[in-house]
């Protein structure tokens, strides 16, 4: 189970702490949060719908999110996540169905709801005339906090943030990833119940991404509700105990990110390309070798048990691509299976 | 489903948060607002207040100017203009900056607080702004020997009370405009500009045609130079006119409000 989990990951060459690794085994991490504080429900959505006008944004959605669960909803730019996020945070009036959070309506008490949370939004709305300490500041007063709480928060969060050495640095003068974690700083200010997290890594660079994950990691470890959207594969197979998988406003599928890469894509896939004139020209002789093919622009993806035996067969066929890549399945099959689309297009 | 939750609870009053962080910002810019709330004032003093003022003075005497003299016939008009700019400066630009520049509205609106607080926070803090403006402004008056009839110093609510009044309408309009672009060139030009020359800022406006007249009687600051005029000087109006003014002003800040309370929650529910 271990390599299977871990092997997901070797498509990206992502380098990882050990420690971090261990978040991996969601299976494992996922039993022994259930057995102990995973009873409660803290989010309860069905039929869930929001529209804008004729648009449909979101079409009939059910699901629920368990305390301590960190949870996913991954799909591309326009499935419906954004849109779902804003309704779960008392920010948006639904279209119909039912939502609780909390055990409340966000239609009826959403300012008492959003005492509760916290929210990083997929656009940074820090006030950049103000400095760090500034805006964790008065963000905390807009939950009503006392001086002497809020003070002593600011020191915790600009450790947890790493920002402490530009405290009190304009927020404009702080890079993209900085900006990040100090929207997420900022979210913790009130101690929230759930963290709602929209694209949190969108537009930053690799390094800045791991920085964002290994924070994130912490507060999953401290026992926090996490809700997160996002459209990368790996950050969700990272972060996510449990995922739905959206696209067009509807759920294509649900489960942990191992049960869905078991359900809906084969052990292993081998990449190969041909050149983008041929890749077409040669899928029938792939189809041949195996029994589920997908043809992309640049290449062609092969699901089987066994990738190394596949290109074995490619090659004894007398085919010659010009390169190859065996790998383990990821969410990103799971994405192409279930809607014949790249999750980044 | 079972609520573990403390309820935390909501702030009472979440205004005051919102002013608090808006005066926050603007003590970053405390020069500027200073420069610009002292400087403004002097030129307009000297070169009409005492430029003009003399040239009147020399042609119809020193009390030639609705019977009194030019800087007193000024004064209230000057209050009320510079009154009404502040408090627009300081609700429009907040407003484009927390819905489209920098949205910092949608991260105020992800904590407890309510479009409506966030609205009322813009609006005192712009208050703020222009209780400070309009505390200068009649301190330099005062220096200048604008502010020597009996009630002259009924001219500081009544021009505070007008920026209130043209605040909260330019604080709804500024939450209904998506492009502000737009904004800017058809309120700088058609609205303030006009308003500022054809309110009876500078002469009385029964000195220009009826028909131009007209731009006096719905400008928030033709109202308020008459108020101001009458209180401080005895300007004769009848007390129809005194309530209609009143109520003007009073139905501007009402219906300002409401709607831009409405607007700046619809908007962040968008």
């Amino acid at each position: 189970m271990l390599a299977h989990s871990l092997s997901t990951m070797t498509v990206l060459r992502v380098r990882v702490e050990p420690d971090v690794l261990a978040f991996l085994l969601t299976e494992r991490a996922y039993k022994k949060l259930d057995s102990t504080t995973m009873s409660e429900n803290l989010i309860e959505v069905s039929g869930l719908t929001k529209k804008y006008g004729d648009f449909t944004a979101v079409d009939g959605i059910d699901f629920h999110v368990r305390r301590s669960e960190s949870f996913g909803f991954l799909g591309p730019n326009g499935a419906g996540k954004s849109t779902t996020m804003r309704i779960i945070a008392a920010t948006s009036q639904r279209t119909s169905g039912k939502v609780s959070v909390l055990g409340k309506d966000p239609e009826v008490e959403g300012p008492q709801i959003r005492a509760h949370l916290g929210v990083v939004p997929q656009q940074d709305n820090l006030d950049i005339q103000l400095t760090v300490t500034e805006n964790l500041y008065i963000y905390g007063r807009y939950f009503g906090l006392p001086d002497k709480f809020i003070r002593a928060k600011i020191e915790e969060l600009l450790e947890f943030a790493q920002l402490d050495e530009k405290r009190n640095v304009k927020v404009d003068l702080l890079s993209g990833g900085m900006k990040r974690r100090l929207t997420i700083a900022r979210a913790l200010v009130s101690e929230p119940d759930i963290l709602i997290l929209d694209e949190p890594t969108t537009g930053l660079d690799p390094q800045a991404r791991h920085i964002l994950w290994d924070r994130l990691f912490r507060l999953k470890e401290n026992g926090i509700t996490l809700l997160l959207t996002t459209h990368y594969m790996d950050e969700a197979e990272q972060l996510c105990d449990r995922l739905i998988v959206m696209d067009k406003g509807s759920i294509m599928a649900e489960g942990t990110p191992l049960e869905l890469i078991k359900k809906y894509c084969s052990k292993e896939v081998l990449e190969v390309r041909f050149g983008s004139d041929k890749n077409a020209l040669l899928a029938p002789a792939m189809k041949e070798l195996c029994e589920r093919i997908e043809v992309l622009p640049d290449r062609i993806l092969l699901y089987t048990d066994d990738a190394e035996d596949a290109l074995d067969s490619i090659v004894r066929a007398g085919h010659h691509p010009h390169t190859s890549l065996a790998r383990r399945s990821s969410l990103e099959d799971v994405f192409l299976r279930l809607t014949g689309r790249s999750l980044i297009d | 489903m079972s609520t573990v939750h403390s309820n935390r609870k909501i702030p009472r009053f979440g205004a005051r948060y919102i002013f608090e962080a808006r005066i926050r910002t603007m003590t970053k810019f405390v020069w500027i607002i200073l420069a610009v709330t002292i400087l403004n004032p002097l030129l307009y003093l000297i070169s009409i207040g005492v430029g003009v003022g003399s040239l009147i003075s020399h042609n119809l005497g020193p009390h030639g100017m609705d019977g009194v003299s030019y800087l007193t016939f000024l004064a209230p008009a000057l209050l009320a203009a510079s009154a009404i700019q502040a408090a627009q400066d300081e609700v429009t630009f907040p407003t484009f900056q927390g819905f489209k520049w920098g949205r910092i509205f949608y991260g105020i609106n992800a904590t407890p607080q309510s479009g409506s607080n966030i609205a009322g926070g813009v609006f005192l803090a712009a208050m703020a702004r222009t209780v400070l403006g309009v505390a200068v402004y009649s301190t330099l008056l005062y220096l200048f020997g604008a502010m020597n009839s009996p009630h002259s110093y009924l001219a500081i609510p009544i021009a505070i009370f007008s920026g209130a009044a043209f605040g909260a309408v330019m604080l709804a309009f500024a939450a209904y405009t998506e492009n502000e672009d737009k904004f800017f060139t058809i309120v700088g030009r058609f609205v303030v500009g006009p308003m500022f020359l054809f309110s009876g800022t500078f002469f009385p406006i029964t000195n220009m045609p009826l028909a131009v007249q007209v731009f006096g009687w719905v400008s928030p600051l033709w109202h308020s130079i008459e108020l101001g005029r009458y209180a401080t000087y005895g300007h004769k109006i009848s007390m129809t006119m005194v309530v209609i003014h009143f109520t003007y002003l009073l139905a501007m800040l009402v219906f300002g409000l409401f709607f831009a309370f409405r607007q700046y929650s619809r908007r962040l529910e968008k």
